[in-house]
């Protein structure tokens, strides 16, 4: 499948974004949010930023852009219309949240619940992202138990790292938050080894002779394709750039998206306030960069039951 | 609205006869010529005369070699969108632009509603949408609505274009949701199949396999038609004679 990089860009971004709304309402409910408003203003305003940035750029790679708002009508039917309706209704909660910290200066009571129902948002919008791709059953390596499940974990890693990091601007970080990002990251980190064995282990579904239906009279080969240059169903569902140097790009993605932001969150259980932010900046830069290679190889990898139409022997 | 009818009156489609199809491309250069300028006008392309020419065309025909030796045959294969009875790119559509008509299960799209999102292309397991990167729309088979429906037409062109233009009737258009129709009982008779069945999507074009081969020479493997040598010398003198030049030429 055809890496669309504003997709790519947004699912990354609103991610961490969702990912931070989920800690910061969960975190906020058992109280261990430093009683600072402007921490909650600014880390709710930063999530809501990056989720807006990746709502924004995923309408780049519309056909027609202005038209985006109809993406909202058919939620009884498309998980692609459910995640920008969830996404869209986790706007109201967060700022009520954020609102509510900003009035009485803290997080309790009343203020929890408007976080509370953000938290559950959020995790519905990671959701619904994963579904979009893990409802399709042309694509073998997307229609994955593990789809969702890991479009909702690496959301939670990215958000919990991000959460160090703010922490790290305001106060220092409290240790629960270093443990949190600690345990999410390896926790995606393990989903998505189990998602990469799944994918690797499972054998491919079709074969050309079953699409074309002639399997029953011997083997199928393509011998002329419909046009002499490539079309637009092989441009979009043929695109195999990279799939040759998965392995790589799985190992260097792992690197950066997990084990290094890991091991900086780690050495913050030792260190002290000011290398603290410096190792927490640097961890929330390099598991953005990492997500964003295995977001690409989540594309890159995906291969499309129509290409058996075009020559492909299984998919 | 993306949610399907529970039913449709009417089920609307074509029978491909992957026998007597010659792959001469008729149909799809019908189907462009038409529809480029009818329901999903325009048909954009891009780069057409320039070193690689693409665009978007609804009906593609493939050409596959099946089987080997001298039982292998060519297999000439058409393939446009199948007007699915559940068609997983209309579910997806976030905007309502895909739809399923109640009244004969044609799939449309709505050019005024589509975003370009992509995703029912995804969705489609026969890669039969095509997106017109310069309208920023989808485009698909209407199976001629603008045709089929059409009293300022003659009775006999209100087929879909690819089915007037075949040369050797292999296309057939009609209603599947009546078992007396052409095309449910031309089904019935060749056993007509659906094009992965196992995906769910219960594709309402039937494909028509190629019948069993007749001609026993093409059959036998390639050594004993060897050894039957050349076809024996009868007939006028002069065909002797052009047999005999042909004899001396190949020395």
């Amino acid at each position: 499948m055809h890496p669309a990089y504003s997709v790519i860009f947004f699912t990354t971004a609103s991610g961490a974004g969702l990912g931070l709304l989920v800690w910061l309402g969960l975190a906020n409910a058992f109280s261990y949010l430093p009683a600072d408003a402007s921490f909650v203003l600014i880390s709710v305003a930063l999530a809501l930023a990056l989720l807006s940035v990746g709502l924004l750029s995923s309408t780049f790679h519309l056909g027609r852009p202005d038209r985006a708002w109809r993406a909202f009508s058919q939620w009884r039917s498309s998980w692609l219309s459910r995640e920008g309706v969830a996404a869209a209704a986790t706007y109201l909660p967060a700022i009520i949240f954020a609102f509510g910290w900003y009035k009485t200066g803290e997080g309790a009571g009343i203020v929890a619940i408007p976080g509370l129902v953000m938290a559950v948002l959020a995790l519905v919008t990671l959701f619904t992202t994963g579904m979009i791709y893990g409802s399709l059953p042309t694509i073998r390596q997307w229609k994955q138990a593990l789809t969702a499940p890991n479009y909702i974990v690496m959301g939670l890693a990215s958000g919990a790292v991000l959460l160090t990091f703010l922490l790290a601007l305001f106060a220092t970080v409290p240790v629960w938050a270093i443990w949190l990002a600690i345990v999410s990251l390896t926790l995606a980190w393990a989903m998505k080894t189990l998602y990469w064995m799944a994918i690797h282990n499972e054998e491919p579904r079709y074969t050309i002779g079953e699409a074309t239906g002639l399997g029953r009279f011997g083997e199928v080969r393509q011998l002329d394709p419909p046009h002499t240059a490539a079309n637009f169903v092989m441009r979009e569902m043929g695109y195999s750039v990279a799939r040759k140097h998965a392995n790589k790009i799985r190992r260097l993605s792992v690197l950066t998206a997990f084990v290094a932001p890991a091991v900086f969150t780690v050495i913050m259980l030792v260190a002290g306030p000011v290398l603290n932010l410096f190792l927490a900046a640097l961890a929330v830069l390099l598991a953005g960069i990492g997500l964003v290679m295995e977001r690409w190889l989540f594309f890159a990898e995906a291969e499309h039951v129509s290409m058996l139409y075009y020559g492909r022997e299984r998919a | 609205m993306t949610m399907l009818p529970e039913t449709t009156a009417k089920k609307l489609g074509l029978v491909i006869d992957l026998d007597t199809c010659v792959g001469c491309q008729a149909c799809a250069t019908s189907c462009k010529e038409w529809n480029t300028g009818g329901y999903s006008a325009p048909l954009s392309d891009i780069d057409p005369y320039g070193r690689d020419p693409h665009g978007a065309w609804l009906n593609r025909i493939h050409s596959y070699e099946v089987g080997d030796g001298g039982a292998s045959r060519t297999v000439n294969f058409p393939r446009s969108c199948l007007h699915c009875e559940t068609p997983a790119c209309v579910t997806v559509c976030p905007t309502g632009a895909s739809y399923k008509r109640e009244e004969d299960g044609i799939v449309l799209v709505d050019p005024d509603k589509c975003i370009g999102c992509k995703l029912c292309s995804w969705a489609c397991a026969y890669g039969a949408r095509e997106y017109d990167y310069i309208e920023g729309v989808m485009k698909k088979c209407t199976l001629c609505i603008d045709r089929i429906y059409n009293t300022n037409l003659q009775p006999e062109d209100r087929v879909p274009a690819c089915v007037r233009a075949c040369p050797t009737g292999a296309r057939h258009f009609g209603d599947f949701g009546d078992p007396e129709s052409n095309v449910s009982k031309l089904t019935k008779a060749r056993g007509g199949y659906d094009l992965l069945p196992q995906m769910g999507f219960k594709p309402v074009n039937k494909y028509l396999p190629p019948r069993p081969k007749r001609d026993r020479v093409t059959l036998d493997d390639t050594s004993a038609a060897a050894d039957r040598g050349p076809v024996s010398a009868e007939g006028s003198k002069l065909e002797r004679l052009f047999q005999w030049a042909d004899k001396m030429l190949t020395r």
